[in-house]
């Protein structure tokens, strides 16, 4: 097992396999913790945690805030939107002043991809990325392989699909980076509207057909369909968009006996995924939330562990 | 029942026999082709000194039902299809209300098959309500029939929908048809915009209308791998544009018009609103390019455009005329004399555009080819016979044609559909 030695975590682009076995293996120590009538550990007494986020989100903010909590760090959240930004201060400049309040990790949401990365070129403290533009959500994709492991054993060998809006999709595209690194082999699937073709170079297969998919996967993530993309008219309707490519029960009766299906949430029920899917037997999507309290535990514990870093800065 | 065809000269798109052979149709397939077929029970008909073509496919028709009954009804539009030698057509999807919804697909296939005569596929929309604003349900319009998309009659004009259906088509595996026309370019325009529409002061539809679209739909073609099939091509400058990216192996088709290649904007000289058609007659360089084009395989195929118009809608001002033509009952004729009388086209050739070609670019792997195991779809010509378009002849429900009182060489004798004759003379 590897040592972690990062300060931040911006994407899984650079984040090696032993990284990430490393992350799973420290999160699985810390399930326990949360399943615990008094659910904290000390670990990070006197860190100071906040979640910037200037897109809404409801799962990912409370379960990081939930993590940092349970290893006792203070934590304060910042609707972003709704405050300095709407006077016309830059990301930069409301990041650099929340910093100059010692803060240790900034937890940061923002709908232009890259903006973890440049808060990183220019903050001292650890910059967790809890999703930017359709980019990267590498806690998302670390939470589904630590559940994927949980549920089947192993990621190695295993087949994922994915499917659905791949084109706007930031944990389509962080789990095929991390589950290709694991071994794993990721199929997209959905309108060709919403697969661009050069997510093969990312490591993906393409496979229109459905049933094809699902007759051969171990794993089928469904993504949500962002109603607000449709203004650019992406999809014929959404309605045939459920009738070709909804997962429901008649789809799945050619699954595999041990499939599990997975959704990052929120889900649009009867739309991507039918109800008695999402609440059926091969749903493991409420485990998938338990989990990313845990997996978020670890990763923040890894990073604020490690020594400061040199910035362009300082 | 079976149908015995004795003594045809079989043409077929490679070759035109030497020699006469006797056709045997069984259970609606041609069962067999040899020189001299014994069959008892079977319907005879003498083929001698006729030339035996695949039954002729025409994949773009306009049957106005739903909506405009009063022009044309399926019924009326398979009848004169069936006259023209047609055993398969498609009929395009800007009727009232517009195909682009599976109700009205069904409305036309349940209708053909209730009529049951030859074969009708409807082409679907490409768009809502062909407004190039939100893609149809193509899935579910593939299967409840159609054969194609497009938005005919208009095009579609925002280049991202565009792009979209194109990847999505390319998924659900069908083909899409471009009425190329910038429609910014032609508001109001009555004729060709040049000489003749300078002279007589109408509104032009200048012919960069049409070549914009087609190069950016190749453009958008090679971008994304898809397959493109432009409708009624009437330009040099489009047929340049598509030689060009056939030869870069771009994944274009292409059909021409009998008036695109018969007709210049000099008609339009008498005033005549059924010369009056979009894409608009051109000029002599222009159908020039048409023929050489079909010659040397940069069009694909012959359709009609049958685009039939009541009386009462004709019977205006140039300004206030619909465009169409009703074309169904002329293209073999006009075919005959303007190309292989001319020899711009062989047989064989002929039977490439009007049947193989059609055929082929619509993924009908039994159709367009006279061969054992093949659709028993059957067009009998009369290679020589002379006759003169009369208004009185025409079976479709609308006679606007402007090569009424025109004499012409070649005529159906006979049409074969599934064994079938649904027409005879």
């Amino acid at each position: 097992m590897s040592e972690w030695t990062k300060h931040d975590l911006l994407d899984l682009q650079d984040v090696s396999r032993d990284e990430i076995e490393l992350i799973l293996q420290t999160a699985k120590s810390f399930k326990e913790v949360s399943a615990r009538d008094v659910k904290k550990v000390p670990a990070l007494r006197g860190k100071t945690v906040v979640m910037l986020f200037f897109e809404n989100s409801t799962r990912t903010r409370s379960s990081f805030e939930l993590a940092a909590k349970r290893l006792s760090a203070d934590t304060i959240n910042i609707a972003a939107g709704s405050s300095s930004v709407s006077k016309g201060e830059s990301v930069l400049d409301t990041a650099r002043n929340i910093e100059a309040m010692n803060v240790d990790a900034i937890i940061v949401r923002h709908s232009a991809g890259g903006v973890p990365q440049m808060l990183s070129r220019h903050l001292k403290a650890s910059i967790i990325n809890a999703g930017d533009g359709c980019r990267s959500h590498p806690t998302q994709a670390l939470l589904d392989m630590f559940t994927i492991k949980e549920k089947l054993g192993r990621i190695e060998g295993l087949k994922v699909a994915i499917v659905g809006d791949i084109r706007h999709s930031r944990v389509a595209r962080s789990n095929i980076k991390g589950l290709t690194t694991m071994g794993a082999e990721v199929t997209v699937c959905g309108p060709a509207t919403l697969v661009p073709r050069e997510v093969v170079s990312l490591g993906a297969k393409i496979n229109y057909d459905i049933y094809d998919v699902i007759k051969k996967s171990d794993v089928i993530m469904p993504l949500r369909i962002q109603m607000e993309r449709q203004e650019q008219k992406f999809l014929p309707s959404l309605r045939e968009y459920a009738i070709r490519f909804g997962i429901d029960k008649t789809k799945l009766k050619e699954a595999k006996k041990n499939v599990i299906i997975m959704h990052p949430g929120p889900t649009n029920r009867g739309l991507e995924l039918s109800a008695e899917v999402a609440d059926g037997e091969y749903s493991v999507i409420l485990d998938q939330v338990t989990n990313g309290v845990a997996v978020r535990m670890a990763i923040l514990y890894l990073l604020l562990g490690t020594k400061e870093k040199p910035t362009e800065d300082g | 029942m079976s149908l015995l065809i004795k003594n045809a000269i079989i043409v077929n798109a490679d070759r035109m026999a030497k020699q006469p052979q006797d056709i045997l149709i069984e259970k609606g397939v041609i069962a067999k082709i040899a020189p001299s077929i014994k069959a008892d029970k079977a319907k005879v008909i003498d083929a001698k000194d006729k030339l035996v073509l695949p039954g002729l496919i025409d994949i773009h028709v306009h049957f106005r039902e739903p909506g405009q009954e009063h022009k044309e009804t399926i019924e009326t539009g398979m009848a004169a299809a069936a006259k023209g030698g047609f055993t398969t057509v498609m009929c395009m999807p800007n009727t009232n209300p517009v195909i682009d919804n599976r109700s009205i697909a069904e409305l036309v296939v349940n209708e053909a098959k209730r009529i049951g005569t030859i074969n009708v596929f409807p082409i679907g929309a490409i768009t809502e309500g062909l407004k190039s604003e939100e893609l149809t349900d193509m899935f579910e319009l593939k299967d409840a029939g159609c054969a194609a998309l497009s938005d005919d009659g208009r095009c579609v004009s925002n280049s991202h929908i565009m792009r979209l259906a194109m990847e999505y088509a390319k998924m659900v595996g069908i083909l899409l048809i471009q009425h190329c026309e910038d429609h910014d370019l032609t508001v109001g325009s009555v004729m060709n915009e040049g000489i003749t529409s300078a002279l007589l002061g109408f509104k032009g539809h200048p012919g960069p209308a049409e070549s914009i679209i087609v190069a950016r739909d190749i453009e958008l073609a090679h971008y994304l791998d898809a397959r493109m099939h432009f409708a009624h091509m009437s330009l040099k400058r489009s047929i340049e544009l598509i030689r060009a990216a056939k030869a870069k192996g771009i994944k274009i088709t292409a059909e021409a018009t009998p008036h695109h290649f018969t007709l210049t904007e000099e008609a339009l000289k008498s005033f005549d609103t059924n010369a009056k058609v979009n894409p608009p007659l051109r000029t002599e360089e222009d159908v020039a390019a048409v023929k050489e084009a079909l010659n040397d395989g940069t069009i694909d195929c012959i359709v009609t455009d049958h685009a039939p118009h009541a009386r009462e809608d004709k019977e205006h001002d140039l300004d206030h005329a619909p465009c169409g033509i009703t074309g169904l009952e002329t293209s073999v004729g006009l075919a005959v004399t303007e190309l292989v009388d001319t020899k711009v086209l062989s047989w064989p050739q002929l039977a490439e555009k009007m049947a193989s070609a059609p055929a082929r670019i619509m993924g009908l792997t039994k159709k367009g080819a006279l061969a054992e195991d093949y659709d028993g779809d059957v067009t009998i010509i009369d290679p020589k016979a002379e006759w003169v378009v009369r208004e009185e002849d025409f079976v479709s429900k609308s006679v606007n044609s402007p090569f009424v009182g025109r004499k012409l060489k070649g005529r159906v004798e006979a049409t074969i559909c599934a064994g079938k004759v649904v027409f005879s003379r």
